[in-house]
């Protein structure tokens, strides 16, 4: 027991470290600062410029987030407050499912579905586009976030106890009300929490943000141009990856800084959903 | 006061229609995916491997894959299974300080979000420093390590919910700390437990990036732990890129099981769940 409980301890940092070490050749050589802001990506010629790649995660996440939280919030304000218990637990199974489809089957979806809706809409607003774009990916991203955005701010609204609803209906207010003063009022880390978590998933989404992106190193200037985010940079090149001096190493600086940035984060919030949980 | 009526009134309204329009895009994605998969499944998509000119639009079916994905699947459950009920059981508090216990959970939460294609990064890293090739092995170590923490975490959240007066009865009847978690503790959290395997096989039989460059992908089934073997996510990942729709074709099809597998077992851990629980003292 006390082996399986130091595994599960020691497996972050024992990933950390080993992607490290092998990031190490190109922290060696170039600065890492240099790296995170060169816009030059050229294997061949040994430059490894992430910032397109560092953008496109940034934009199809920013946009997945802007899509998402609010219908998130809603819904699940809308599940916890007003639904029945009939319509509560079905919506929570259908999240349930919603969480559980693969990433590659939001990825054919996209494909089949929101690549030509985009390629519509960029023809409406006269802006011709292939449809695999920025926009698509966000689109989906907001999708898949859903499920995990939604099922935390249920838990967090649900921990809000109900006499501090009673309180301020006694007082008057309409059920809005209620909640928009007291109830998310106090449970306002929880929601940060649960959209921080949302944030992360889609950070570090890879398959299906890669099939719908379009996959250009560049950094787009509209919604309609195809981007290019870092964790698809990982998985379509890793295989030819190891012919090339450093490119190994650059790549795996990549996943690094993926782990980074989402382990942050998601220690910030799962730290405050736990002290939420212990009350 | 009418204002106030109003704002009620609309702030319903939006949650309502966004509500809707979650619901409406997951029918959206099962209509669109069942729809397109049964016009392109046959009994040959399902019990051949691919032929001679396969990728060109010839005979064959994804059988390798269907099989590959089983058996990847099967294998790092069993394999975290090993490693993460231990865990879940030492997560009482019976056995770890509260302290650590914090640490750990913490700790398999981040695991939990960590992006799958980080593991795939990860144990290509460990696959080449052991000499191995991408093959059945790495592929399923792979995939057991971003099972861990989901089977884990789901696991313990049970075993918490367990009554401590049930495991004080038995250790007031001499019951050791083993002895109790495996005859009182472990049949009280069976359901959990079949619950968080069940859950853990559904992601990691649809996880991609874990699998992409550790298992590979081949024509043929695997006759050992060291051949390369295919995958059902990797049969759709690869057959959509494909430029013949004879190919995307089998895409959906591919999609079209790998979407029953999710959702059977998804479903199925509900359903199991429940019927273990006759044995559950409440």
């Amino acid at each position: 027991m006390s082996l399986a409980v130091a595994f599960a301890n020691s497996l972050l940092l024992v990933i950390l470290i080993g992607l490290f070490l092998q990031s190490k050749p190109i922290l060696a050589q170039k600065s890492l600062f240099h790296l995170l802001l060169s816009s030059s990506w050229h294997p061949g010629r040994g430059e490894f410029g992430f910032y397109p790649f560092i953008m496109g995660t940034l934009g199809v996440t920013a946009l997945a987030m802007v899509l998402a939280v609010p219908v998130c919030l809603l819904s699940a304000i809308y599940l916890n407050e007003y639904a029945g218990r009939r319509l509560r637990e079905t919506a929570r199974v259908v999240i349930d499912l919603m969480a559980a489809i693969p990433s590659v089957i939001y990825g054919l979806w996209g494909v089949l579905v929101v690549v030509p809706f985009v390629r519509f809409l960029g023809e409406a607003f006269d802006h011709p586009t292939t449809g695999y774009s920025l926009l698509a990916g966000g689109i989906i991203l907001a999708i898949m976030v859903s499920p995990v955005m939604i099922s935390v701010s249920m838990e967090v609204l649900r921990a809000v106890p109900l006499q501090a609803r009673e309180t301020a209906l006694a007082l008057g207010t309409t059920r809005w009300e209620a909640i928009k003063k007291v109830v998310l009022r106090s449970g306002l880390h929880g929601i940060l929490s649960a959209i921080v978590l949302g944030f992360t998933r889609a950070f570090g989404e890879t398959i299906a943000v890669l099939m719908v992106v379009g996959n250009v190193p560049q950094v787009p200037s509209s919604l309609f141009e195809p981007a290019y985010p870092l964790p698809a940079l990982l998985a379509n090149n890793y295989g030819e990856m190891m012919s090339i001096p450093l490119s190994n190493s650059a790549l795996l600086l990549s996943a690094l800084i993926l782990l980074l940035v989402v382990g942050l984060f998601n220690l910030m919030a799962h730290y405050t959903l736990l002290k939420i949980e212990r009350g | 006061m009418r204002r106030r009526k109003v704002e009620e009134t609309v702030l319903k309204g939006l949650m309502i229609a966004s509500l809707g329009l979650v619901l409406a895009s997951l029918a959206g994605i099962l209509l669109v995916v069942i729809h397109r998969g049964i016009s392109s499944l046959s009994l040959a998509m399902i019990f051949m491997v691919p032929e001679g000119g396969y990728y060109l639009g010839q005979g064959g079916g994804i059988a390798n894959a269907i099989v590959g994905s089983i058996l990847l699947a099967f294998g790092a459950c069993l394999l975290s299974s090993l490693v993460g009920l231990p865990i879940a059981f030492a997560l009482q508090r019976e056995y770890l300080g509260p302290r650590l216990a914090r640490i750990t959970r913490l700790s398999l939460d981040i695991l939990w979000g960590t992006p799958s294609i980080v593991y795939g990064a990860f144990g290509f890293v460990v696959m080449v420093y052991f000499g191995l090739t991408a093959s059945l092995l790495a592929g399923v170590l792979t995939l057991s390590l971003l099972m861990l923490p989901i089977m884990t975490r789901s696991i313990e959240e049970i075993v918490r919910m367990m009554p401590q007066e049930l495991k004080e009865t038995s250790y007031a009847l001499g019951a050791t700390r083993i002895e109790t978690t495996l005859a009182v503790t472990y049949r009280q959290a069976l359901p959990g437990i079949v619950t968080g395997v069940l859950l853990a096989f559904g992601r990691g039989i649809g996880d991609t990036a874990s699998i992409l460059f550790t298992a590979g992908y081949t024509d043929y089934l695997p006759r050992s732990l060291l051949d390369p073997v295919a995958s059902l996510p990797l049969a759709v990942f690869f057959q959509i890129a494909t430029p013949i729709p004879e190919v995307q074709q089998r895409a959906y099809a591919a999609a079209l099981i790998l979407l029953v597998i999710v959702l059977v077992v998804s479903l199925g851990s509900r359903l199991i769940g429940r019927r273990y629980s006759r044995n559950v003292i409440k």
